[in-house]
């Protein structure tokens, strides 16, 4: 008899939901905590349920203080728990950037193991959806260049279910960027069971052998469509999701610019001392003979997210994907 | 209605400044054994702070914080510990840590050696926090696993003056009394955040009332009697066990010396003046009136501490000086449980180097 592994057909922000739920159920020390998660399910619904579940001992609610959060969750997390701690959005994480950098980071380091700290730290990240001021940020080069941090942003359900999951199983702390753009964007087959995503492997979503197009959570529709409109035009691309953010999947984009030649890389972040000046320079590392155009980064510009009424001015677009891929190729 | 801080938080006194005991009930529970205990203790730390700043000015240790005057804040609360409780320290508690720990492997982290910050075996001691009041918030948080896994263990976190100016000092004792985590915060209030005098620090008359905020228990004390640090930490751990939630001690003291090795204290206040009128109310002088007084004082015993304390500091430096050489693979193995593969080429590129691999 042949079992086919049951699936059901989820949102990103039901998948991560599900993620959270099969870790609850797996590890009687996983502990979901964070401003209006319990009761409330979160202002996006992600913990929707769970605290009706698992009881206010293992999904609470705390007090409105990010430093306040991830510092005790530090501690939980030194002391035989495994907290998911949830900050509402990225660009509220700063309060407790200290707690991460000089405590979560450094604790396995500073004591050579003898403290480690398995914390995940879930945040909605970027723009795209009309929000205030400040909850649009992108900034997660803050934290890859943050030694001691692990970095994932899924861009689909099964992705989001499998990396959460690896996250929590992860013993050093991970960041795990949701892109609130598309949590309730597509639905997907994800498996009810528990599975995991290998943290640190990029994905391929097309192929192609004239231009690698590498992207990563909210961008990665805008890749594709790119793509799509490229193809059209009889420009084949591959377009890689990485999926990792640190480390980053340095086997995937060698091999694929190995073959095409050509890259264009797209983040919404700010491109001074964004992701994407990491990824040319692993294609530097391990490509720079193969290369036939230099590498084209389409990206927020130096500026914080924009007020919204201007916001898609800053968020790349497929059509100022298309142009960098048309740029690479006719160079 | 105007309130009375100061008559709400009375400096708790349990000896006063000439050694005489002000609540004569504490007799039944202060032995000639536990008086020796504190006072072995106490010179113990006195002797090692001493040693640590000479060896500084040798050469021999790198920058250095001294905690001379606060010893008797740091080992009375800290020798109040069960075995088994965690211990959230600064760079400047190392009588506490030592105290508790039993071990001086900390004297190695001032040589620039990682295998000081190393708990003594069994020993749940985090290594000393420098950013300032960030390990508040961590203890909270280690006093909210113990309640979840229902563990009797209880936590104390030690921090000073400048500390309840950050936010995370907030942050740390407002999770706590939330969650009533069985923590005790102990404030040793040396009045100086190196040079910043206390007045400046805050506009509030003292530490423990903030607590009033919190609703969690206050207590001021004299932080150079050490029995007032001994017990009130004592019933502090105990409330903390008894699920009565977290407490905020303020141990009023005094650091003699400089905030490091690389401070002057000259430069911010008449130290000579200052120190006079401090030495007067020595945490190590008082004990020793005390036991004198209370028929608890042998010389000859006490000059066999002295030199019981003496070579075993000794013994402390000499296992720090002959240490072998710090390991180059301890910058790259400790990031993660396993190495990035950016770490890795990054070690393998470096060892390469030191090869002479070309």
């Amino acid at each position: 008899m042949i079992t086919i592994a049951k699936t059901k057909q989820l949102t990103l922000i039901q998948a991560i939901t599900d993620g959270m739920r099969t870790m609850l159920n797996e590890k009687e020390e996983v502990v979901v905590l964070g401003e209006d998660v319990g009761k409330n399910g979160g202002v996006f619904r992600a913990t929707d349920g769970l605290q009706e579940e698992f009881g206010e001992k293992r999904v609470f609610d705390t007090p409105l203080s990010e430093a306040g959060i991830i510092g005790s969750s530090i501690g939980m997390a030194i002391n035989g728990l495994f907290p998911v701690a949830e900050i509402q959005f990225l660009g509220f994480i700063y309060p407790a950037y200290e707690q991460i950098m000089t405590h979560a980071t450094r604790m396995r380091y500073r004591t050579k193991g003898a403290f480690t700290v398995p914390l995940v730290i879930r945040a909605p990240y970027g723009a795209g959806v009309r929000a205030p001021e400040i909850h649009s940020d992108s900034m997660e080069a803050l934290f890859t260049h943050m030694p001691g941090i692990k970095v994932v942003c899924p861009s689909n359900p099964h992705d989001a279910k499998g990396l959460l999951i690896s996250a929590i199983e992860d013993p050093d702390p991970v960041l795990f960027l949701e892109p609130l753009r598309l949590y309730r964007a597509v639905r997907g087959d994800v498996p009810e069971e528990k599975y995991e995503i290998e943290i640190g492997k990029g994905k391929y979503l097309r192929e192609g052998d004239d231009a690698t197009v590498i992207a990563w959570g909210a961008m990665v529709p805008v890749a594709m469509k790119a793509a799509e409109q490229a193809a059209d035009k009889g420009i084949s691309c591959d377009v890689i999701d990485l999926r990792t953010l640190y480390p980053i999947d340095k086997a995937i984009i060698a091999e694929s610019v190995q073959k095409t030649g050509r890259c264009v890389v797209v983040h919404e972040a700010p491109a001074t001392g964004g992701l994407g000046n990491d990824i040319i320079s692993i294609i530097n590392d391990t490509s720079f003979l193969y290369m036939k155009s230099p590498i084209e980064r389409v990206t927020g510009a130096d500026v914080h997210v924009p007020f919204w009424a201007l916001e898609e001015h800053n968020i790349p677009t497929p059509a100022r994907v298309t142009d960098a891929i048309y740029k690479v190729i006719h160079f | 209605m105007k309130r009375d801080i100061q008559e709400e938080f009375p400096m708790v006194q349990i000896m006063d400044q000439n050694g005489e005991l002000i609540d004569k009930s504490y007799l039944n529970q202060i032995d000639h054994a536990l008086a020796q205990q504190f006072y072995r203790q106490l010179i113990c730390m006195r002797a090692f702070d001493q040693k640590a700043i000479n060896l500084q000015r040798q050469g021999r240790l790198g920058t250095y914080p001294g905690f001379e005057g606060q010893e008797a804040a740091q080992v009375g609360s800290a020798l109040a510990l069960d075995e088994d409780d965690w211990m959230l320290p600064t760079y400047r508690d190392h009588a506490a840590s030592i105290s508790f720990g039993k071990s001086y492997t900390i004297l190695s982290s001032w040589n620039g050696r990682v295998e000081g910050n190393l708990p003594p075996k069994g020993k749940n001691i985090l290594p000393p926090s420098v950013p300032i009041a960030t390990q508040l918030p961590l203890a909270a948080g280690i006093a909210m696993a113990n309640k979840y896994k229902n563990s009797s263990q209880a936590v104390i976190a030690y921090f000073g003056d400048g500390a309840t100016s950050e936010g995370d000092f907030h942050e740390g004792l407002n999770f706590a009394s939330v969650f009533q985590a069985p923590v005790v915060f102990f404030n040793q209030n040396n009045q100086y955040a190196i040079s910043t005098p206390i007045w400046r620090q805050m506009n509030s008359k003292t530490i423990a009332q903030k607590s009033i905020a919190y609703e969690i228990p206050g207590i001021r004390i004299d932080g150079n009697d050490i029995f007032a640090a001994y017990f009130e930490t004592k019933k502090a751990l105990e409330r903390a066990r008894n699920g009565e939630g977290p407490s905020l001690i303020e141990a009023v003291t005094w650091r003699y010396g400089a905030h490091t090795t690389a401070d002057d204290p000259t430069k911010y206040r008449n130290q000579k003046k200052e120190n006079e009128k401090h030495r007067q109310n020595d945490p190590v002088t008082r004990l020793e009136l005390f036991m004198k007084a209370y028929g608890f004082w042998d010389e000859t015993v006490v000059e066999q501490l002295k030199e019981e304390v003496k070579e075993e500091i000794d013994r402390a430096v000499k296992d720090m000086e002959t240490m072998p050489p710090a390991d180059v693979n301890d910058i790259y193995d400790y990031m993660f449980e396993k190495p990035t593969w950016t770490i890795e080429q990054q070690k393998e590129e470096y060892m390469n180097h030191l090869r002479g691999v070309r």
